[in-house]
């Protein structure tokens, strides 16, 4: 019997997959890839509860919270526009220092 | 009733004048102030005639409100401008002003060819108007003012050559002196004001016997009173703030004479009669001003037998007889204390209007053993002088012995130990006396300038005439009791006798041993050195200046430079060189570190309680 | 659905998912993540959300990851070098991961709620139908404004891929 704290827990382990991705990796590309899996974590989540928080419409018909699919369509959408935009300027920077190393990509001081 | 008034401010309206408006005419500004006093005595005078009840009269006080704080913050507090007519202000309003008219007639003399004359006039008449002030003064506060007046006007007498060193030294040694008692007179006043609710003499007076009936009170009126007793330690320069009045000498010798020996230094004494009603609450106290009022006696006639200055001598001697006044307050006696202080006035005036002449006569000369041979040359200044000598020195017949006797009468009375200082005291006091009148009138002119010596002018032996006829009656009952309630005599006692026994030992052994001497044949630099009061002072203050100001500059440099500012920038400088680490540079870092903030936000928020 | 196939999927996801993470040949990475992206949408399909599980592989296993897989091949990426990581960081790292999971876990622990089966839903549902009916009445001021969104992206692409003129 799968409940919604399996998902949750999914997730969650997910997004810490993605997010140790995020710190330890040093070609940018890869950090970008992890960033998706973060989102898509968010995603998990977001169906499970839609899913488990049903809603009785006037027909009686019982049907998952579309609300929340809704909110997982739109996500996606901007997360496409997101990583065309992202590799975009990744291929600018490759152009201007011919590296995709997040160490020599970096021009902040200290 | 515009008597007292006229009295009072006659003399200020003289000093404002001479100061605004006639500076430049010397002569002018003399004879404002002159006219001024002369004024002031008369209509002194005159209020006499008008109350000729000396002593018995409870005092009409005259007000002038001045200072009102009634209301504020429930406080009841008035400090008028008040007038005090009994015997004991009537006596020293002739004292003041009949010395004070004297002494303005010699300075025409003595300073006429002075250039800051009208500086020294308008200092004058500002000196009567405080002194009446101290005289008229019915409450506490009023007092006070004068008398820091005095204290003001007696700076700018003393440092009247302001020109020279030593004047202006000597005068800020007096005024601090001053003001080191006056803040205990101060304190003093304060608890009395917080004892009895009220500044005013008479109402003070009769808020006392309750306190006195309660003997948890004792030693809050013990403090009170040797508070109070700290202003006359000041201004009557009594022993451990004696040291400004030899160094006041430093002024002209009318000033010496008005202020320094006759009014000023017996204001002190005045004020102690005037609240003799606080003073008797406290045995303990009246213990200590009696003691405080011996030693300074003794020691002071100690000091004055080894000074070589005539006006140091004369200086010593004012100090000496001041130690008899606050000892006769001390042994209960102040009746006999204001009696000594009215007849002291007159004669040791006269002795330094006399010192003046001298001085005046041997061309500002006043070392005592470049004088010598003056009997001769100026019979007026001779005379009066041996009048005012054995008035000091108590001899039967003139007014020193009346009082003196009967401080001594008191004093044999009550503490036997005071008793036989008092008795040193008289025998060391004929002792020098006769030194100086030997030394000074008597043998060979010791220099060219002594020898050439001729009598002053009129206008300065005339005052010493007329002195020296009160320094020889004052004693007597038939002159003394229209002005003073004297102290009864108790029958006949063998203190007159033992007295001018020891007094006569003094003048023969004086003679004796001075007779016919080129330089002083006794040198005890004990004394000569003023038992090295002015050291010890000036180690003192030295020493205390000294680590004050090292203890200031320790905190300075450590505890505040270095403990608390550097610490501060240093610990702004830690904390950001510490937290400077967490901004390396590298995103992925930083990333880190979010998560760790987001992991330590999620357990606060869910599982911290 | 039944938890064990749950489990594998879940697993399978988890695992391509951390292979996408620590594989060093950057075009291997991104193979291992369309995978895990495909088990995600099999997970989608067991909750039954069919066209959000459908528009997950169309878009984002099919667009999105073909793009990354050009951009690495357009900048012909080589496999990152092995590196050495200072104990301290690796520490530090795998602390905070273990605090994470179990906050997580205690978390979920602490929502009784979740333990319970899902609801029934009405057999027969029309899941694109409902959608599309939601999008273009309740969100269709979103649904606009993502068109705009993508265009403007599209422009934005464009304008940064432009070589600089000589």
């Amino acid at each position: 019997m799968v409940t919604l704290n399996n998902y949750l827990l999914v997730s969650g382990l997910l997004f810490a997959i993605g997010f140790a991705g995020v710190l330890l990796r040093r070609n940018i590309i890869i950090i970008f890839m992890a960033l998706e899996l973060m989102l898509n974590a968010a995603n998990l989540s977001l169906v499970a509860f839609a899913r488990f928080y049903t809603v009785t419409d006037a027909t009686q018909k019982v049907l998952p919270n579309y609300n929340g699919q809704m909110l997982v369509f739109f996500i996606i959408a901007v997360a496409a526009a997101e990583v065309a935009v992202g590799l975009a300027i990744i291929v600018a920077l490759y152009r201007a220092r011919q590296t995709t190393n997040v160490e020599d990509l970096n021009t902040l001081k200290f | 009733m515009q008597l007292p008034w006229i009295i009072l401010f006659t003399p200020l309206l003289s000093a404002v004048l001479i100061i605004l408006f006639t500076q430049r005419w010397r002569n002018l500004s003399a004879l404002i102030s002159i006219a001024a006093v002369l004024v002031s005595l008369a209509a002194s005078v005159e209020l006499f005639r008008t109350f000729p009840d000396a002593w018995n009269l409870k005092s009409p006080s005259l007000q002038l409100p001045w200072l009102d704080f009634t209301g504020y913050a429930g406080v009841q507090f008035q400090v008028p401008i008040g007038i005090t007519i009994d015997g004991l202000s009537k006596a020293m309003l002739i004292v003041v002003c009949g010395i004070g008219s004297l002494i303005h007639i010699y300075s025409w003399g003595y300073m006429a060819e002075d250039e800051g004359k009208s500086r020294y006039f308008a200092g004058l008449s500002l000196f009567m108007f405080s002194m009446l002030g101290i005289v008229f003064a019915n409450n506490f506060a009023m007092m006070f003012i004068f008398w820091e007046l005095v204290g003001v006007s007696s700076y700018i007498l003393i440092g009247h050559w302001y020109n020279k060193p030593a004047p202006p030294a000597a005068a800020n040694k007096a005024f601090i002196c001053n003001r080191i008692g006056d803040f205990g007179f101060m304190l003093g006043i304060l608890l009395v004001w917080t004892a009895t609710k009220s500044i005013d003499f008479t109402e003070i007076q009769d808020a006392l016997p309750a306190l006195v009936k309660n003997p948890a009170m004792a030693p809050f009126l013990t403090a009170a009173v040797l508070c109070i007793f700290c202003g006359t330690i000041g201004k009557s320069a009594q022993f451990p703030l004696h040291v400004w009045l030899p160094d006041a000498m430093e002024g002209p010798t009318p000033v010496s004479a008005l202020i320094h020996a006759a009014t000023m230094v017996a204001a002190g004494v005045y004020m102690l009669a005037r609240v003799y009603f606080v003073v008797e609450t406290s045995a303990a106290a009246m213990e200590v001003i009696a003691w405080i009022g011996t030693i300074t006696a003794v020691l002071a006639a100690l000091m004055a037998t080894q000074q070589n200055d005539i006006k140091r001598v004369l200086a010593y001697s004012t100090l000496s007889q001041l130690g008899y006044m606050v000892m006769a307050v001390g042994v209960a006696s102040p009746h006999g204390a204001m009696f000594h202080l009215f007849t002291h006035a007159f004669f040791k005036a006269l002795l330094f209007l006399g010192a003046g002449a001298v001085i005046y006569a041997c061309h500002h000369e006043q070392d005592i053993w470049r004088m010598g041979g003056l009997w001769k040359k100026q019979p007026f200044t001779v005379a009066t002088f041996a009048v005012g000598t054995l008035a000091l020195m108590g001899v039967y017949g003139f007014s020193g012995f009346f009082s003196k006797d009967a401080i001594l009468i008191a004093a044999s009375e009550s503490n036997k130990a005071i008793y036989y200082c008092g008795l040193f005291a008289a025998f060391l006091t004929a002792f020098y006396m006769t030194r100086l009148f030997v030394v000074v009138f008597f043998g060979k002119a010791r220099t060219e300038h002594a020898a050439h010596a001729h009598e002053v002018p009129v206008v300065m032996w005339l005052p010493l005439v007329l002195l020296a006829i009160p320094a020889f009656a004052a004693g007597y009952p038939w002159f003394i009791e229209q002005f003073l309630h004297t102290p009864e005599h108790h029958g006949h006692s063998l203190v007159p006798c033992i007295a001018s026994c020891v007094g006569l030992a003094g003048i023969v052994i004086g003679f004796l041993v001075y007779r016919k001497q080129e330089k002083d044949p006794i040198y005890i630099p004990l004394l000569a050195n003023k038992f090295y009061f002015d050291e010890i002072y000036a180690l003192i203050v030295w020493n205390t200046q000294d680590l004050l100001a090292r203890i200031s500059g320790f905190v300075d440099r450590w505890i505040i430079d270095t403990a608390i500012v550097r610490c501060l920038a240093s610990g702004t400088w830690g904390c950001g060189f510490i937290l400077r680490f967490i901004q390396y540079g590298n995103l992925q870092g930083y990333a880190l570190l979010l998560g760790a903030g987001v992991v330590a936000l999620f357990y606060f928020i869910l599982f911290f309680k | 659905m039944p938890l064990y196939l749950f489990w594998i999927f879940a697993a399978l996801m988890l695992v391509f998912g951390a292979a996408a993470v620590l594989n060093r040949n950057p075009v291997a990475s991104a193979l291992s993540l369309v995978v895990s992206l495909l088990n995600l949408a099999v997970l989608f399909f067991s909750l039954d959300a069919y066209f959000i599980g459908v528009i997950q592989i169309l878009v984002y296993a099919g667009a999105v990851m073909v793009l990354f897989l050009f951009i690495i091949m357009l900048l012909d990426l080589k496999a990152e070098q092995r590196r050495r990581i200072s104990l301290p960081v690796v520490l530090g790292g795998a602390a905070i991961l273990a605090a994470f999971v179990a906050q997580l876990v205690t978390v979920l622990h602490r929502f009784p709620a979740g333990d319970k089966p899902f609801p029934a839903l009405t057999p027969g549902l029309n899941d694109a139908h409902n959608i599309g009916m939601m999008l273009f009445s309740n969100y269709n001021l979103p649904f606009q404004v993502i068109g705009v969104l993508i265009l403007v992206a599209s422009i934005g692409v464009v304008v940064l891929s432009k070589r600089e003129l000589n």
